[in-house]
């Protein structure tokens, strides 16, 4: 099982160990500072490697490596989604999951993974679990520790632990009561050159937001469950109930959580919001390019395309960019050869346009392929698949909550080949 | 720093300064110390310069410690000066933690420990400050302590003298009313690795294992493995610790034994057998890391136990049959017994068809649900079962669950796609569908295209090859070179796997070779070469094409295999050959070393096939070969040249130079690298790495005859007790108040055994899942009336049999089923026979509809729907002549004497079949719909007279008006349970008014009808005149929308109005169905979990017979017995089981939902009942109802 936790920064420093067996000298980091040498990015980093020892199995989190050293088999995937749940839990107490954050709170942070893993197996992952045992740190609460000498932890077995529900806390209580569902859709299309859709899906995930006293059993219904081809849930959705009647029956976890993830079948066709018009071409000599970028609506529902924006990774031999946008503004990072046009609010009257000239470097050879644009956006109060809420009815609990829902459709892996 | 961090210090800050102020008086020191003087103005800009870090430098060049830490502190003094947290890493000397610990206040313990804590996570050694921090392990303050034990878990191994101190501590720990605190304190004496404390590490775990809190038991389950580790040497004791705790019944303890067993005896799997169903079961309730655990372990325990369901793929030509078997264990039944005809008639089968174990079928039912778990390593774990264990045909459903983790993290996509690239080589149609979602994006790492291209390659056919290479064609453009070099590579082997696009694929390389990246060049160099050798003859040109590149090309790997494929196929470059090795021998000194070895090649099978024009360049290059450095290649020059060229030593070998060097060569088959992968286990470290890591446990091959499955039946009674503590927890029910809800578990918490620390445990659905199932297989071996363990023990068992024995096996099988269908048949006649005698007191009308009801009861199937047809073709029969002529009063008396053989014929196996006026109402109800039907009579409200339905006395009487407020009028309704004509969905209401008021009642109607929401109500014709002393009956009809809820109404005379209202009994709210007992089975299999309920009674002394249970059940509700016949049809050989059941079965009146009663009969009037319904709530008020009529 899990042996040894490293925590690494994009610098290759540790600046957190944890080890759950006998100790491992942090000498074993070695080998997967040698991997990352050769990668070129990050994510190129292979998620397991093997020293003659050890197995190194990392995941790289918001900047920071999580980085696990195993003795023995065990299967991959089971020590990914730990660590992942590990950073999902620093994100859910601190706010963030960065070096400097982690580093301020490394002792809550020791407690947290003393919790999580006993003797290299999980023990408690659930958040709500964790936070009765480990409050997580607040301003009003420090100051009430220090005045009352108590502390942030947890002096009882959390209820959650022994119940069939861990992800619920015992005994919450708000004043208003309140439940919001976020229904967002994300489209993952690629576009070819032609302006044709090589491959367009939809994958919504359901996230929701549930304050509610006591011990709330909540039944969502949708208009058209038909729809979801494939779902995934949240422990605390009843599979029977989904099977049966297509309905989500549930007791919330307190907080935010996603409630569900779900794909919509892939015999929809799926609406593609916008179109690019694109032209980008390099000369064979000169050392410049050209590139012509015109973005418009396509089917977006009679609703507004917000927040759209263009991102394009320029071969390495592009210098700079010297361009003009009709609408928006456009940044040119040097280091990454990223080109990114961030234009805003779609106007379907006077349509978006980025022109003007790239310099290559001189001399060398004209850049094989063009670069493919990535596109984001965004559409609120729309589920692109046509999705609908019909209704979110509570059992258990008295009080009259406070519900919404929400919805949004935005890019995905949205991408234009060119 | 800010302003949040800042905020949160100045508490501890504020801390600190009290703390100075106090510690002035033990360290004279400080006091001397002009910063401390705890003044305000001084205060706030403590703050900013973090003053208890001010405190701790001082007093460690003041303290009484040494000087030479003082050095080490000033180094990491500077960083934090720049912007470190007091918490995070101040550079206390030791000595002053130390004094901090002494303390007596625990904040500054906590302070301390807080520094030391931090120190460790760090990296930092902190070991020398052990004695002073193991003094604080009983701490009160629990914060304290738990950092006491992280320190203590880190440092003991290191200092095992020391950590001595702290043992009793936790042996006090182990035994305190907390259970957290039990736990922690296991946890942590388990985590130090003494080895002195072995024995009593042993002793504590060896306690907890049987602690009353599943929490502290799940804790013991994880120190098994860590003694385990510390000392090998106690594992047997360790193992039985594992089997005692395999038993526990609790989820949370579940995942983490099995994690135990992994660790410490996975070879021992036959501690499994017993517990496998209830794995299997509690599976979905156990959590997600615990999930994983355990499906790779069954994964692997079933390949031990179960028979290949593949097996028969070959065997069996009619594909389509032996695909059958493997849905549903009930059709197994069925099938088997086909397939056992089917094998004896076909006596030259060598092996017997497959069958599947229904456990087997069990766990790949119980670990489906899973695939839509949340957690990746869950769906994985769910997809290399399906993928090891489940029949061909199944294996489908993971697919989509697969394709799906594809959108998680990088690295989640990363292992899946190698499992899915395993996965695909082996099942290529499963994934097809899902063929774009490989498509690959520019923004991919380049570990996950290449992953994806791999996925892509084997996935190509006939019908996809030119989408997907016009994919490839958009990857080659890419900017990624290796990526590019892979795709080149894919070409490569869909041109050698599939013919079509062979010619397609190699013109499109052959552009490639004029693309200006090299690599990308030389790669398709490589690739070509493999295509070229598998047809060479026609494409000499591109052979041409090729040897011009040598002057461009410099990557050695293309070189070398453009030389090779010249030297190879010179005969077809006759011409170019001779001058690229002349050329080649120009440069031979600067090339690579596999570039030389290629040109010495080249120079042989030129030298051999035209020597006239080489053979002095072949001489050259040999000699050039033999002064080179590398000792590989003066070998093989020196070799070269006693092959090729004859002298008089070598005589013999270099006749046959030509046959060595020019032999056809097999054209390379281009693999995947994931072929065979599937040896291991998939979703394995062993599988992703492709060898075998430390503690793999691999995946054994299927035995090829079961092991015996009676090894995992266990003892009905330890069932059927857990039976009922799972389920007869209320199910999730609508309207049920929670406080309700909370009270019961808390009576009977759900899985934690009714332990009093587990606090009121909630459920989620699969709670109820696990329960139902377990109750299932709690079924199969308690009933033992055609059970599914017994069935597959006799299956598994005939397998094991040689032939002739099955044969004899089969053929008593036959011969039981012989005897029974005539015994059966006789018992039918004799009933008849009865009949016959009732009969001829009888009218002759009822003769035609009691037969069709002994039919009905022994024809099997079908009745339900056909009834259910029936009765609604009736019903618009009726309709059109409703309220027309009266029908005679006889078929209700026919219908009385004909109960009676109805209840012989029930009893069949009953000793005394006691006749009793009770029917079980689907017979009334259907011969009463036939007799009306056959006579062609309508009903009208006086159908219903009062002595209709006397005959069933059963039939209770409510109040509806009472005679002193209704001023002389009273009404009294019952349930008649007869259809209701104009509408099948409402129940009859039959109403019977009595005048005894003096004056007559005029216009009988009722108005203001008041409903829930969805109920309807078909009023009562109005009476017109209810003279004074008389009665009269009216039948009104309510859809009670399968609810309690009552119909409220006004009931109105000429004069006055009454406020009404009928509240149906729950039992009323259905109508029987006919269903056999196999039809029952089923659909009880398909209504577990949350729709299942089971609760345990004494019956009543007076109903301890059949007989009167059955009575009584069918009083109370409205539900028609499933005939218990055919219990022996499926029964094994064995004495049929103690344990009469009683099965009943009816449909609500509304929806149509089926409930299904059972009640199982026991030893001194103990029972058990189980309720099935669809509907939650009605099934929980009927089993409340029926618990009354059975316990009264």
């Amino acid at each position: 099982m899990i042996h040894s936790l490293f925590l690494i920064n994009r610098s290759g420093d540790i600046f957190l160990e944890k080890h759950w067996k006998s100790v491992i000298s942090r000498s074993v980091c070695d080998y997967f500072f040698e991997a990352k040498e050769k990668a070129v990015e990050p994510e190129d980093v292979p998620p397991v490697l093997q020293t003659p020892h050890h197995y190194l199995i990392s995941i790289f989190r918001g900047k920071l490596f999580f980085l696990s050293v195993i003795q023995t088999e065990i299967p991959p995937l089971f020590v990914i989604e730990f660590l992942h749940r590990v950073a999902d839990t620093m994100q859910d107490y601190f706010g963030e999951c960065s070096e400097s954050v982690l580093k301020d709170n490394v002792v809550t942070v020791y407690e947290l993974l003393e919790e999580m893993l006993d003797n290299g197996f999980p023990l408690a992952t659930e958040s709500n679990v964790l936070k009765e045992m480990i409050r997580p740190p607040t301003i009003l609460r420090s100051v009430v520790n220090t005045l009352t000498g108590g502390s942030n932890v947890g002096g009882t077995l959390p209820t959650g632990q022994l119940s069939n529900i861990p992800w619920r806390r015992a005994g919450v209580k708000y004043t208003n009561n309140e439940a919001y569902f976020d229904v967002i859709e994300e489209i993952d299309a690629i576009v070819d050159k032609s302006g044709s859709t090589v491959f367009a899906e939809i994958q919504g995930v359901i996230e929701a937001c549930v304050r509610l006293s006591g011990m709330p059993d909540l039944t969502l219904s949708f208009m058209n469950p038909r729809l979801l081809d494939d779902v995934s849930f949240h422990p605390c959705v009843r599979y029977k109930r989904w099977e049966s009647e297509r309905v989500l029956s549930f007791i919330p976890p307190d907080g935010n959580f996603i409630l569900m993830n779900y794909h919509v079948s892939s015999q929809n066709l799926v609406a593609i919001p916008v179109y690019a018009k694109q032209s980008i071409s390099f000369f064979e000599t000169g050392s410049c390019g050209r590139l012509d970028i015109t973005i418009g609506p396509k089917q977006a529902m009679g609703k507004t395309v917000e927040s759209l924006m263009v991102r394009i990774h320029m071969p390495k031999a592009v210098l700079s960019a010297n361009l003009t946008a009709t609408q928006g503004n456009y940044t040119y990072d040097l280091a990454t050869k990223v080109l990114v046009w961030d234009i805003g609010k779609l106007n379907p009257q006077k349509l978006p346009n980025l022109r003007g000239s790239l310099t290559t470097q001189a001399g060398a050879p004209k850049p094989e392929d063009n670069p493919s644009l990535n596109i984001e956006f965004k559409i609120q109060q729309l589920a692109i698949s046509g999705l609908k809420v019909s209704r979110l009815d509570m059992h258990g609990e008295k009080y009259k909550p406070f519900k919404g829902v929400k919805y949004l459709t935005k890019a995905g892996k949205f991408q234009v080949r060119t | 720093m800010t302003t949040m961090q800042k905020l949160l210090q100045l508490p501890v800050n504020a801390v600190n300064i009290v703390k100075t102020v106090q510690s002035q008086v033990q360290g004279q020191e400080e006091d001397k110390s002009p910063v401390l003087t705890p003044d305000g103005g001084q205060q706030a800009w403590y703050n900013a310069l973090q003053p208890d870090e001010l405190r701790h430098l001082r007093s460690g060049g003041s303290g009484g410690g040494g000087g030479g830490g003082g050095g080490g502190d000033k180094e990491e003094k500077a960083p934090l000066e720049e912007g470190g947290s007091s918490l995070q890493s101040q550079p206390l000397r030791h000595d002053d933690l130390k004094e901090m610990l002494d303390s007596n206040k625990d904040s500054l313990k906590l302070e301390a420990m807080k520094r030391i804590v931090a120190m460790i996570a760090r990296g930092k050694n902190a070991s020398d400050l052990f004695p002073a921090v193991v003094k604080n392990v009983a701490c009160k303050n629990i914060e304290v302590k738990k950092l006491v034990y992280v320190y203590l878990v880190r440092y003991a191994e290191e200092q095992q003298d020391l950590a001595l101190l702290s043992i009793s501590t936790f042996q006090r720990g182990l035994k305190d009313p907390n259970q957290l605190i039990r736990a922690s304190a296991l946890r942590v004496l388990s985590s130090i690795r003494v080895t002195i404390i072995v024995p009593i590490m042993m002793l504590a775990i060896k306690e907890a294992a049987s602690d009353m809190s599943p929490y502290v038991r799940k804790t013991a389950a994880h120190a098994i493995p860590k003694l385990y580790s510390l000392d090998p040497e106690q594992k047997d004791q360790l193992i039985e610790v594992i089997e005692k705790l395999l038993a526990d019944k609790t989820t949370l303890v579940a995942g983490s034994v099995v994690m135990a067993f992994e660790e410490v005896c996975p070879e021992r799997i036959d501690l499994i057998h017993k517990n496998y169903r209830k794995l299997c079961n509690l599976l979905i309730d156990v959590e997600e890391w615990g999930q994983v655990v355990i499906i790779n372990m069954l994964t692997r325990y079933a390949r031990t136990q179960f028979l290949n369901p593949n097996i028969n793929e070959s065997l069996l030509e009619e594909g389509s049959s032996s695909d059958k078997t493997f849905y549903g264990s009930e059709e197994d039944e069925d099938d088997e017994e086909e397939k056992e005809k089917k094998a004896e008639a076909v006596a030259i089968a060598k092996r017997k068809p497959y069958v599947m174990d229904p456990d087997h079928r069990l766990l790949l039912r119980n670990t489906k649900p899973l695939l839509q778990s949340r957690n990746a390593a869950v769906v994985m774990a769910v997809a290399q079962l399906y993928f090891h264990l489940a029949p061909k045909a199944e294996v489908g459903v993971i697919a989509k669950a697969l394709v799906r983790l594809l959108r998680s993290h990088s690295e989640v996509q990363y292992v899946v796609l190698q499992n899915v690239a395993t996965m695909t080589i082996k099942r290529r149609g499963m994934f097809e569908p899902y063929l774009k979602s490989f498509y690959i994006r520019s923004t991919d790492p380049t570990q996950i295209k290449i992953l994806k291209l791999e996925v892509l390659t084997n996935l190509a056919n006939e019908t996809n090859i030119s989408t997907i290479l016009r994919e490839f064609q958009t990857y080659i453009k890419s900017m990624d070179k290796d990526f590019v070099a892979a795709t080149i590579q894919a070409i490569g082997r869909c041109a050698t796997n599939i013919g079509e696009v062979r010619d397609t694929c190699l013109n499109g390389l052959v552009q490639l070779l004029s693309n200006r990246d090299e690599l990308v060049v030389a790669e398709s160099v490589v690739v070509i070469k493999k295509l070229l050798q598998m047809q060479p003859e026609k494409h000499s040109d591109i052979i041409k094409h090729m040897a011009k590149l040598t002057d461009n090309i410099q990557v050695p790997m293309a070189r070398a295999s453009i030389l090779w494929l010249i030297g190879e196929y010179c005969e077809h470059v006759p011409k170019i050959a001779p001058d690229v090795l002349r050329k080649m021998a120009k440069s031979f000194t600067n090339e690579e070393d596999i570039v030389k070895l290629q040109i010495i090649n080249l120079a042989a099978k030129l030298y051999l096939t035209n020597s006239k024009q080489t053979k002095l360049l072949t001489q050259y290059v040999l000699n050039l070969a033999k002064y080179d450095q590398n000792y590989d290649i003066r070998d093989r020059a020196r070799f070269i040249r006693q092959l090729i060229v004859p002298t008089e030593k070598s005589g013999a070998l270099s006749k046959y130079a030509k046959k060595l060097f020019l032999a056809l060569k097999p054209a390379p088959v281009l693999e995947s690298p994931f072929k065979d992968r599937d040896h291991f286990q998939l979703g394995s470290l062993s599988h992703l790495l492709n060898a075998k890591a430390g503690g793999y446990q691999e995946l054994p091959d299927w035995p090829e005859a079961a092991p015996d499955p009676s090894v995992r039946n266990v003892e009905v009674f330890a069932l059927l007790e857990r039976v009922t503590t799972l389920t007869s927890v209320p199910e999730w029910t609508k309207c049920s108040s929670r406080e309700k809800r909370k009270e019961k578990k808390v009576e009977k918490p759900f899985y934690s055994d009714s332990e009093g620390e587990s606090g009121p445990t909630e459920s989620a659905d699969s709670e109820s899942d696990s329960a139902s199932s377990s109750e299932r297989s709690s079924g199969s071996s308690d009933s033992g009336s055609g059970s599914e363990s017994e069935e597959s023990e006799e299956a598994s068992d005939s397998e094991e049999e040689e032939e002739d024995e099955e044969e004899k096996d089969k053929k008593k099988k036959k011969k039981k089923k012989e005897t029974k269908k005539p015994r059966q048949q006789s018992e039918s006649e004799q009933t008849s026979d009865e009949e016959e005698k009732k009969r001829e007191r009888k009218s002759k009308q009822c003769k035609s509809d009691s037969e069709s009801e002994s039919e009905e009861e022994e024809s099997e199937s079908e009745s339900s729907q056909s009834e259910s047809e029936e009765s609604e073709s009736e019903a618009e029969v009726k309709k059109k002549k409703a309220a027309e002529s009266k029908p005679p009063p006889k078929p209700v008396k026919k219908e009385s004497k004909k109960e009676k053989k109805e209840m012989s014929l029930l009893d069949l196996d009953d000793f005394e079949p006691a006749p009793s006026p009770q029917v079980t109402p689907v017979n009334t109800f259907l011969s009463n719909s036939l007799v009306t039907d056959l006579e062609g009579l309508s009903l009208s409200d006086t159908v219903l007279s009062p002595a209709t339905i006397s005959p069933s006395s059963a039939l209770k009487n409510y109040e509806l008006l009472h005679r002193i407020t209704g001023e002389g009028l009273s009404v009294e309704y019952c349930f008649s349970r007869q259809p209701f004509s104009p509408d099948g969905n409402m129940v009859a209401v039959q109403m019977q008014f009595t005048n005894s008021a003096t004056a007559d009642a005029k216009s009988l109607h009722m108005e203001d009808v008041k409903l829930q929401s969805g109920m309807r109500v078909k009023e009562f014709p109005e009476i017109e005149l209810l003279p004074a002393g008389e009665t009269a009956t009216a039948v009104m009809g309510i859809d009670f929308c399968d609810s309690t809820q009552a119909a409220n109404f006004q009931l109105c005379t000429h004069t006055r109005k009454f406020f009404v209202s009928i509240q149906p009994p729950v039992g009323e709210l259905m109508r029987p169905v006919f269903l056999t007992e196999n039809e029952f089975k089923k659909e009880q299999g398909q209504l577990m979990g949350m729709n299942e309920i089971t609760e345990k009674l004494t019956l009543d002394a007076k109903c301890r017979n059949e007989h009167s249970i059955v009575q009584r059940v069918t009083t109370a509700v409205n539900v028609s017995r499933v005939p218990c016949g055919s219990d022996k049809e499926c029964s094994p050989p064995v004495p049929p089981p103690a344990a009469p059941v009683h099965r009943f079965a009816g449909r609500t009146v509304t929806s149509g939902s089926l409930v299904l009663i059972t009640v199982v009969t026991k030893e001194e009037g103990a029972a058990q009942l189980t309720v099935n319904c669809e509907k939650m709530l009605i099934g929980t008020m009927l089993v409340k109802d029926v618990l009354l009529a059975l316990t009264q």
